[in-house]
């Protein structure tokens, strides 16, 4: 791939990094398109944070290649890569203010002062910080260090963003704002985004596509929609939202549907492969997609039912959170959204739930 | 005396908790860790401070109150002499001892691997008395000491160079003596800076040597100022080693109070004193304003 686009394009194939004999990256292979907004998302310890510290150069692989345009860049040092990069603490030069810290990165390209003052002006208007040039780090709010960061790390027009939890210190409105306000810097600059977090509903929130990650290695990649309804694994499924697992033995496939038995009922789930008849599998489905169906209720589209009693009823505001029981002792959740005229469940009831063939998933 | 302790603390006390109004009766809690150091201070009051203090009145009563002592000094060219050489004296060192010793406290910092072992080195003059070392420099330094012996068996010198009784003598063991405090200062400040900074500045394009000169150098400079001010001050009063490995033509204000002293003209060498003791201070006063100073020795003192 060639970067036609604004935005670089970055090749990881078989990414490897060992400390003694730990891996900590442990063969990634990934293709992040051009002008893509990606995130690398998984529990600490998952090794995204040392994938996007070897893109940065500051970690060198033990295995593998890093391409970025095509081009490898293994053995280029940070400096020379041109990379913009946002630190987790924002790493701003505390002797040097606001407008300084952003101008740093033209400084060292040799811009001139005058060009330099101009395109830093622009920068603080970019990020809503007119104003705040003159400050040093310190002076600032969270929000507004972040803002510089952001800015000097886009000031000098790189065609890779890496971002790496950058919104990990902040509480939880400034970063819904600061997630919403990096999304449109991604639409307004076109160039490739390379984001870092644990935390899924912010993974979810901004990226075109989704690479989780655990123990190393890259255990799925899609768009945020295909991962969740579709998990390819136990961990994606469980990593990325609720999920209930429900045991089951195939009986049977179906075009590509599998036909099980499951806690005495037969049930239904999509699958990509072709399970043998007898083999133990486990199928998940999602809480808020499952619903009480012992009143009037009607769907046209192809369902699973189940008997449970509800040994547990949470109201949370715009949900009520069920904890149900099927009955050879597995435990499910079921989210159902709150209304006045919906009658809500009492411990110790036994019901009928039902759910879409098209939300059961074998994993 | 108990009763006298009472009063003077209860004011401590209250000034600690501003804004609470305490009754007039004495907090006992925050007293007893001063009483702790009191046979200390004492001791210090009754052979330290009271000594040296009956010693520079002697600048002003000596042979009755008068400040002609002082009124002579700006006249007085052996004084004028000896005073700037022991301040250039000090400014060679304090600049020997940055140049040699900046390299080996970022040493420390960054190869955590070899901390101990340099850390040891720097230390080791720490564990040997001054006159210990400064016999050592005599014994290199000298006409037929280490260096020239070395110099002269590789040909590269027809006949021994005269270091020893030289100013350049006291300068190179003065700068050795004095090392210590200049790097650990130093590489306190170093340790301090977040590494994360020095990624970040080459993530923005920086090479390695403009990370240091735009980051890394300005950042320590509260560590640069300390240790400049302890080496510095440090050197102003120092004795045994320019009176052993340094010339007698080239004397040092603490060497001139020495004679002074010998000769039993003790008006003339408290004067001296007090003026040693004012440069020094007037240094610390200027030096502590600057920002990180104050901390970063406090720092580096744990």
């Amino acid at each position: 791939m060639t970067g036609a686009g604004r935005g670089a394009s970055v090749s990881l194939s078989n990414l490897e990094r060992r400390y003694d004999r730990v891996a900590a990256v442990a063969g990634v292979s990934l293709d992040i398109l051009s002008g893509e907004f990606l995130t690398l998302l998984g529990p600490s310890g998952s090794g995204k944070s040392t994938t996007l510290m070897m893109i940065a150069g500051f970690e060198t692989p033990t295995g593998g290649d890093i391409a970025i345009d095509g081009k490898s860049v293994v053995a280029m040092p940070p400096y020379r890569r041109n990379i913009g990069m946002v630190f987790q603490n924002y790493a701003l030069f505390p002797h040097l203010t606001a407008a300084d810290n952003i101008g740093f990165p033209l400084k060292q390209r040799g811009v001139g002062k005058a060009e330099r003052e101009k395109l830093v002006r622009e920068a603080l208007a970019l990020m809503q910080l007119p104003d705040h040039g003159e400050r040093y780090p310190r002076q600032l709010s969270g929000g507004q260090q972040q803002r510089v960061a952001l800015a000097r790390a886009i000031v000098f027009k790189p065609r890779l963003l890496l971002m790496d939890e950058p919104l990990g210190a902040l509480d939880k409105q400034l970063r819904e704002n600061l997630q919403l306000e990096m999304r449109r810097l991604h639409a307004e600059l076109g160039i490739t985004f390379i984001y870092v977090t644990h935390d899924q509903e912010e993974a979810l929130t901004m990226s075109d596509r989704i690479a989780v990650m655990n123990g190393g290695l890259v255990a799925q990649v899609g768009r945020p929609e295909d991962l969740y309804d579709r998990p390819g694994s136990r961990f994606v499924a469980s990593f990325l939202g609720e999920s209930n697992f429900l045991p089951a033995i195939v009986r049977g496939v179906e075009d590509d549907i599998v036909v099980a038995e499951c806690e005495g009922s037969i049930v239904r789930a999509l699958c990509p492969g072709r399970p043998a008849t007898g083999e133990k599998v486990m199928l998940t489905t999602r809480p808020e997609r499952i619903r009480f169906a012992d009143g009037a209720f009607a769907s046209t589209a192809p369902q699973n039912r189940l008997s449970v009693t509800v040994t547990e009823a949470v109201f949370a505001g715009e949900r009520c959170r069920y904890m149900l029981q099927a009955r050879d002792g597995t435990a499910m959740v079921l989210k159902e959204p709150s209304s006045a005229a919906i009658r809500r469940r009492a411990v110790g009831e036994r019901t009928e739930i039902a759910w879409s063939v098209a939300d059961t998933i074998l994993v | 005396m108990s009763e006298g302790v009472e009063i003077r603390f209860e004011g401590l006390a209250a000034g600690r908790q501003s804004g609470v109004r305490l009754p007039w009766r004495l907090s006992w809690r925050p007293v007893m860790p001063l009483l702790l150091a009191a046979p200390l201070l004492l001791f210090m009051l009754v052979f330290y401070a009271l000594p040296v203090l009956s010693m520079l009145m002697r600048s002003v009563n000596d042979p009755s109150w008068t400040l002609s002592h002082y009124a002579s000094l700006p006249g007085d060219t052996v004084f004028l002499k000896v005073f700037s050489n022991t301040l250039y004296t000090s400014l060679t060192v304090t600049a020997g001892a940055l140049l040699l010793g900046y390299p080996v406290a970022l040493s420390l910092v960054r190869a955590p691997r070899y901390a101990p072992l340099i850390l040891f080195l720097v230390l080791l003059p720490f564990w040997t008395s001054v006159l210990v070392r400064s016999y050592a420099w005599m014994v290199l330094l000298g006409r037929h000491g280490l260096i020239n012996e070395a110099l002269l068996a590789a040909g590269m010198i027809d006949r021994p160079l005269r270091i020893l009784n030289t100013p350049l003598a006291t300068q190179i063991a003065m700068v050795h003596i004095l090392l210590p405090y200049m790097v650990l200062p130093i590489a306190n400040a170093l340790r301090q800076i977040d590494p994360s900074l020095a990624r970040a500045a080459s993530g923005l394009g920086a090479t390695p040597w403009a990370t240091f000169r735009q980051i890394t150098l300005p950042l320590s400079m509260p560590g640069v100022a300390a240790g400049v001010l302890l080496v510095f001050v440090l050197a102003l009063g120092f004795y045994i080693t320019p009176a052993m490995v340094g010339g007698t033509r080239e004397i040092t204000l603490s060497m001139l109070i020495a004679q002074q002293v010998d000769q039993l003209n003790w008006a003339y060498a408290a004067t001296l004193s007090v003026l040693l003791l004012a440069t020094a201070l007037a240094i610390i006063a200027v030096f502590y304003r600057l920002p990180g100073v104050g901390h970063t020795l406090r720092a580096s003192a744990r």
